[in-house]
């Protein structure tokens, strides 16, 4: 019977070839993939479980030991009423304050940019190529160096110290590496749906606005990952350009942790610093796969 | 009444001259097909006609209205691209009125013209559906659609069946011919490297070369009274023959292959006027298409004799077969014959061309038809 049913096949290999499951290749590759998640991980378990412990327990001095008794005070007084020297607000005044730095900034850096991007990759004009030079070069630029000559802008513009001076800081910052990301994205469009378009009756706007935006919303969610990490997690503009009022939550955070009076509240300082890695985090589950992308293109951004 | 006509066109990129000098007049209703290698300029000539590229020199007329600095939408023409253009994100019926829309035509006549091109094409089915849903074929004929639905009627074509396989090629090869017989007074300018598409379409062949334009003519003048060398050489497939030689100083006009005979040129010359008496004892190239090769058989009028040789190779190709025969030192021709041909290999063959139809070049930069 045996016999019938393999009629016609030579003995031996015969179909898909059989996986194994331990192979040598494997265990190395998933081995090497669990210590280095494991070892990422370590720190996040600590400052979770550090978070939900009350003072007394922390004092026992075990940083490994899970919470006996669940609380979330530490985090109700992270967000509402910690202390940054003079104030008892807690991190929600930064919070709001990075929102209020973000979205202008995000929604102004991102649409001078990617109209840039199709100018510079489908409307050449007389030196455009030396624009984008000058362009590329921005991105390589220290920022160290740009500091004080964007102080004394800001002050010539009455911006020193104001939500609209920040913004145009991130904007102007964000230009180089968001004009490259959406001029690559746009050049790899085919260039005879551009010309498709312009026999057909579109202009500079109507092509931009109904072909290619449309086109392109993988870019701009990439380009929006770039941003919102990026301003979000600024400390050094922030604690520059924003002024006291404006502060956004990074230096907050930074003035709750390192203040100096009374006993270190460990497990306040670890809710605060997990809130204010929140949105990076929440973007990062959200968007997946493009955050890697974002991040990848982001890293020409030194 | 000429419908494109270009005059002294030169277009540079950077210091690189890509057209220089070109003149191409197109009548109303004619099928021009622009033929050419890879990189000849075919596609930069047509996109200066719509307006896609910016000229360094000369004019272009599209029914005796210069455009030459008009913006393509105001040109009157529909445009076809190899890659099918289609707008990603619109349905079919987005991306056949996105132009007339832009134009601002009321809603009832874009309905209209919107179904009267589905009808043509036969995409009624397809109006709701995304490019990405659609195959190669659906997508060009959708693309092809968005041309003749703007109401124009000169329709540029950028090697609109590139992309496809053959067999589809060739369906719509057939249905782009069925629509100019269709169509009253479009003027089609199609860019193609196929030579088999130029021949099946055109009413007038450009065959291009680096920028110029070898020889404009209607497929036969083409096919059999090529104008040099490099049209003869890039029409026709299986290719022309080319054998070396000289042609000879005697009475009678003749050709002296070298290192074997010596063929009677008396019918070529009776068809070209007696041109070649002047270039006697030239160095020359005789060509003959393989179907003006016959194998065997008696002598008959207008047929000479080219040599003797035995058979090297048969290449059957279905109805046809290919058979190549040795003439000597490195001289070898190839020969039309029946698909269930009873030549066989190593058979030893007397070889004639019928004269009448065959080109001579000349040997020199130019090789030119003598
Ligand atoms: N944007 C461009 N910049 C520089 N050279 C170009 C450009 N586009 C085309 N060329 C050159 O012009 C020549 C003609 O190109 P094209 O018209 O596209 O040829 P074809 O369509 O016949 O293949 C080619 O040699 C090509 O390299
Ligand atoms: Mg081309």
């Amino acid at each position: 019977m045996a016999e019938g049913a393999l009629a016609g096949f030579a003995p031996g290999p015969l179909g898909p070839r059989p996986k194994r499951p331990f192979a040598p290749k494997t265990i190395m590759l998933y081995g090497v993939l669990v210590v280095a998640a494991l070892y990422y991980l370590m720190p996040l378990y600590v400052m979770v479980a550090t978070s939900l412990k009350g003072m007394p327990e922390i004092r026992l001095g075990n940083i490994f030991a899970p919470p006996l008794e669940i609380t979330f005070a530490p985090w109700v007084k992270a967000w509402d009423s910690a202390c940054t020297g003079l104030y008892c607000e807690g991190l929600k005044v930064g919070f709001w304050n990075s929102v209020k730095i973000l979205v202008p900034g995000v929604i102004i850096s991102i649409a001078i940019a990617s109209v840039s991007g199709y100018a510079l990759s489908y409307w050449r004009f007389r030196g455009s190529e030396v624009f984008f030079t000058i362009l590329l070069f921005g991105a390589f630029i220290p920022y160290q160096v740009l500091i004080y000559p964007i102080v004394i802008l800001l002050r010539e513009l009455g911006m020193f110290g104001s939500l609209p001076g920040i913004t145009l800081v991130h904007t102007i910052f964000g230009m180089p590496i968001l004009t490259l990301l959406f001029r690559n994205y746009f050049a790899s469009i085919p260039v005879e749906l551009f010309k498709a378009a312009r026999v057909d009756g579109a202009a500079f706007w109507g092509i931009f606005l109904k072909i290619m935006v449309p086109m392109s919303l993988p870019i701009f969610v990439v380009a929006t990952i770039i941003q919102v990490t990026g301003i979000w997690n600024d400390f050094l503009f922030g604690v520059i350009y924003a002024g006291t009022k404006n502060f956004p939550m990074t230096v907050q955070l930074n003035n709750i942790v390192n203040s100096t009076q009374g006993v270190k509240e460990y497990n306040v300082n670890m809710a605060a610093t997990i809130l204010t890695g929140l949105v990076p985090l929440v973007v990062y589950f959200v968007s997946g796969k493009l955050f890697v992308r974002g991040m990848a293109a982001g890293a020409v951004k030194g | 009444m000429a419908s494109i006509s270009i005059r002294k066109l030169g277009v540079n990129y950077g210091p690189v001259k890509v057209l220089e000098d070109l003149d191409l007049e197109v009548e109303t209703g004619e099928f021009i097909v622009l033929l050419g290698p890879s990189g000849c300029g075919k596609s930069t000539l047509l996109n200066c006609i719509a307006g896609l590229l910016d000229i360094n020199a000369g004019q272009i007329l599209i029914k005796d209205r210069n455009v030459t600095w008009l913006e393509p939408k105001d040109r009157g023409i529909g445009m076809v691209f190899q890659s099918y253009a289609l707008y990603p994100q619109m349905t079919v019926r987005g991306n056949l009125s996105f132009g007339i829309r832009n134009a601002g035509l009321p809603k009832e006549e874009v309905d209209r013209r919107v179904a009267r091109t589905a009808k043509l094409l036969h995409i009624e089915e397809l109006l709701e559906r995304k490019p990405a849903a659609l195959s190669g074929g659906q997508r060009q004929r959708v693309a092809i659609g968005r041309a003749l639905v703007r109401d124009v009627d000169v329709f540029l074509f950028d090697e609109p069946l590139s992309n496809l396989d053959a067999k589809l090629r060739a369906e719509l090869r057939v249905e782009i011919k069925r629509l100019h017989d269709k169509l009253e007074s479009n003027t089609m300018v199609y860019v193609t490297h196929d030579q088999i598409e130029a021949l099946t379409l055109a009413d007038r062949i450009a065959v291009m070369r680096s920028g110029l334009i070898q020889q404009l003519a209607d497929p036969h003048t083409i096919y059999h009274r090529p104008k040099n060398l490099y049209v003869a050489s890039f029409i026709g497939s299986p290719g022309m023959n080319f054998i070396k030689g000289r042609l000879g100083d005697g009475a009678v006009p003749s050709f002296m292959i070298a290192g074997a005979g010596t063929v009677d040129l008396k019918a070529y010359s009776a068809e070209e006027g007696g041109g070649l008496a002047s270039h006697a004892g030239e160095e020359a190239l005789l060509g003959l298409r393989p179907e003006h090769v016959i194998l065997g058989g008696e002598p008959a009028d207008g047929l000479a004799e080219v040599g003797k040789g035995v058979i090297d190779i048969i290449e059957p190709m279905g109805s046809d077969s290919l058979v190549w025969v040795n003439l000597g030192d490195e001289i070898s021709v190839s020969s039309r014959q029946e698909g269930d041909t009873s030549l066989r290999k190593g058979q030893e063959v007397t070889v004639r061309g019928n004269i009448a139809n065959a080109s001579v070049f000349g040997d020199d930069e130019s090789q030119r038809r003598l």
